[in-house]
């Protein structure tokens, strides 16, 4: 049953989309392992594949265009993409269950709260419609939203966004699924919600010893809630490591390049680090590093030879002709502040 | 440490968060008796009871609902309505009042001096004023107000039923189509295309033909089929062209995260996002149905005596327009009264459900 506590372990995932423009190569060759009750992190900017890898974990990409290629996803040892499509429903809700980002349009507008949610256990669980119902009344009960037995009669367009997402992690949570992803979970929403929603997800997931796979954008937002981190860039693993490690010690230009790029209230007022240049167009990628382009310590092997991914320590790799010397400057750099300070 | 520019300053900004009320309840289904206060249903009635005590409106607020008080903001819509419902019920029960009144049914012929001769509203056999038949009778000596009345029995009924078989067929198809998109939709719709390029009107003549029924009751009931399986057309496509639009939605996306099965999503899921246009359409095909059913009548393909309709009540009419005017005006003028309202109504529906007004 258990293998080491490992939960989900995805190898060599490689989900690819036809399109006129040529093959996207979405997600290419992903590997990860995860724990159970860990919580790990995928950064990336827009269109670096991270939300692809999750749906083809549930397989979930549109299809076609979308395709699995090749790779693994074991659930407990056993592999998802080989799952029959009712085996595959089966894990989808109970076992492995999903937040979106939009929360305005994630719930059904037509249907009522409590219908969504008692969809979920009837299915799963095989409530009766009584059942069901007080179970969804507790689990809105559990999320934080007040007077949840009158209100579980209302239609989503009554909640506001914050609520919503509220709404979204109860439907999600409610057959307390081993592993949740959370595909930026918090984009859609205020600031001050943000917060309030990520420490919701926090708790509910020490609560039920869940795995959190948790995709973001921002930095600020890993920073807190995970324990190790992936940064995907082109639809490739870019850098794997600790959180700790990873903002301590980055061991890749492009991490490098996203750290600087988060704005810190406490530097003087300035102009904020921008990586220059756009993502690439994943259908038509150079033979080289696909970071190539846009970084700033590149040279001529960049553009010729595709980086290896190097094992910086056992816990720490890095996808870079120069991850070694990238990694011993940020200690240098570390250090550099450290005296300062 | 204020130059520490270090990157483990990001974490996000630690907020107060309320406390959680609940703890996840049991799943296995074993709820603590207490636990179930009142059944679903009732609380859904006492939080009802509760708005009305205070006098405020929390209900209210459903997407029918505000697409009803639209509705009752248009005059026309709401005219059409109450006309539609006025000869509905006409029809229903007048029927009955009139015999029950006179004894007189609708296909009574009198043997006495009103016998084999039509005679203007309101008119006695010998000329005087009379109650008897407000809309006279018909050449062999009907009363055509009953007539009518039953004839409206029958031409509503044909025009509703054939338009729930067109929503049945053409909403099933349309969204199996729109859903599962690809191969089978082009397939799916490529059908409706050849069905489309085919004069429907012929094809209903042919099904009437071939499968000519000895009684008038099975001649009405494949009147129902023969048009309800040419006007699912045009539902199809509409339908299909929702469920296109919606089924990339993210709550699509959600449903089939939570592991839902592809029948359920379609109709339950998607479905009843598509009803507003559905609605309308359908509302716009009862009066196409119904002037179909008057046209095939008319040709002597419709009902049958001695049943009626407005079809073919007219028909009996044009025969002896230059005499006997008012047993066409009659049928012919309650029919388009219908056809009207049934129009005005299905507008007043188009704007009041109309996407661009919805409130998501």
């Amino acid at each position: 049953m258990s293998n080491n506590g490992t939960l989900l372990s995805v190898r060599d995932l490689r989900t690819y989309f036809d399109t006129e423009d040529g093959t996207v190569k979405a997600v290419d060759g992903i590997s990860f392992e995860l724990k159970r009750g860990e919580t790990l992190g995928i950064v990336g900017e827009s269109g670096s594949g991270k939300s692809v890898t999750n749906l083809s974990i549930i397989r979930l990409i549109p299809s076609p265009p979308g395709r699995i290629v090749s790779g693994e996803v074991l659930l407990d040892g056993k592999d998802i993409l080989k799952f029959s499509d009712e085996e595959v429903r089966k894990v989808r809700g109970r076992r492995i269950a999903m937040i979106f980002q939009d929360p305005m349009t994630s719930l059904n507008p037509f249907m009522k709260i409590s219908r969504q949610l008692m969809e979920m256990t009837q299915l799963h669980l095989g409530h009766s419609r009584r059942e069901a119902y007080e179970h969804a009344v507790g689990m809105l009960e559990t999320v934080g939203i007040p007077d949840a037995r009158s209100r579980i009669e209302s239609y989503p367009h009554e909640f506001s966004g914050g609520m919503r997402q509220r709404v979204m992690i109860a439907m999600a949570l409610s057959c307390r699924p081993e592993l949740l992803i959370a595909d930026e979970p918090t984009t859609a929403l205020d600031v001050t919600i943000q917060a309030q929603i990520l420490e919701l997800i926090k708790q509910l997931k020490d609560d039920t010893g869940a795995s959190v796979i948790l995709i973001t954008h921002d930095l600020g937002v890993v920073a807190g809630m995970t324990g190790r981190l992936i940064v995907m860039y082109a639809g490739k693993v870019f850098e794997q490591a600790t959180t700790r490690e990873l903002f301590d010690r980055p061991g890749n230009p492009y991490t490098k390049g996203l750290l600087r790029s988060v704005p810190d209230p406490t530097a003087e007022q300035g102009k904020l680090y921008q990586i220059p240049g756009l993502p690439p167009d994943v259908a038509h990628l150079p033979p080289g590093c696909p970071f190539a382009p846009r970084c700033e310590r590149v040279e001529e092997i960049c553009r010729r030879e595709f980086p290896p991914f190097v094992a910086l320590t056992p816990d720490h790799h890095s996808l870079c002709h120069f991850a070694q010397e990238v990694y011993d400057e940020s200690a240098r750099e570390r250090d550099a502040k450290g005296i300062v300070g | 440490m204020k130059d520490d520019h270090s990157p483990h300053d990001l974490h996000p900004p630690k907020v107060e968060v309320e406390p959680l009320p609940g703890t996840i309840p049991p799943l296995d289904g074993t709820l603590d008796a207490n636990d179930i206060h009142t059944p679903p249903e009732a609380a859904i009635g006492e939080a009802d009871l509760r708005a009305a005590e205070d006098g405020e409106v929390i209900k209210g607020n459903s997407l029918w609902r505000d697409a009803w008080r639209r509705l009752l903001k248009n005059k026309l819509a709401v005219l059409g309505m109450i006309v539609v419902a006025i000869i509905t019920v006409a029809s229903l029960f007048g029927p009955l009042v009139i015999k029950m009144a006179t004894g007189i049914t609708p296909d009574y012929i009198p043997g006495d001096a009103y016998l084999l001769k039509s005679f203007p509203p309101f008119t006695a056999p010998d000329g005087s004023f009379s109650w008897r038949h407000p809309m006279g009778t018909d050449s062999q000596g009907r009363d055509l107000l009953a007539r009518v009345l039953q004839g409206g029995q029958i031409s509503l009924m044909v025009g509703i039923i054939s338009t729930l078989v067109s929503f049945l067929i053409g909403v099933s198809y349309g969204a199996v189509a729109g859903y599962l998109g690809g191969r089978v939709d082009n397939l799916m719709m490529r059908l409706v295309d050849v069905l489309y390029s085919l004069p429907y009107i012929i094809i209903v003549i042919v099904l009437l033909a071939m499968f000519r029924s000895q009684t008038a009751r099975g001649q009405l009931i494949l009147l129902f089929v023969a048009l309800g399986s040419v006007s699912w057309l045009t539902m199809a496509r509409i339908v299909r062209g929702q469920v296109l639009s919606l089924k990339n939605q993210e709550f699509v996306l959600a449903a089939r995260a939570t592991g839902v099965s592809t029948p359920r999503i379609i109709f339950r899921h998607i479905v009843p996002n598509t009803l507003g246009p559905v609605i309308v359409y359908a509302t716009l095909t009862i009066p196409t149905v119904m002037l179909s059913e008057a046209f095939l009548s008319f040709l002597g393909f419709g009902v049958q005596a001695p049943l009626a309709s407005w079809g073919s009540l007219a028909t009996d009419g044009i025969a002896n327009i230059a005499i006997f005017p008012w047993q066409l005006i009659f049928p012919g003028v309650t029919m388009a009264l219908t056809l009207f309202s049934l129009n005005f109504l299905g507008d007043g529906l188009r704007d009041a459900l109309d996407p661009q007004m919805r409130k998501f």
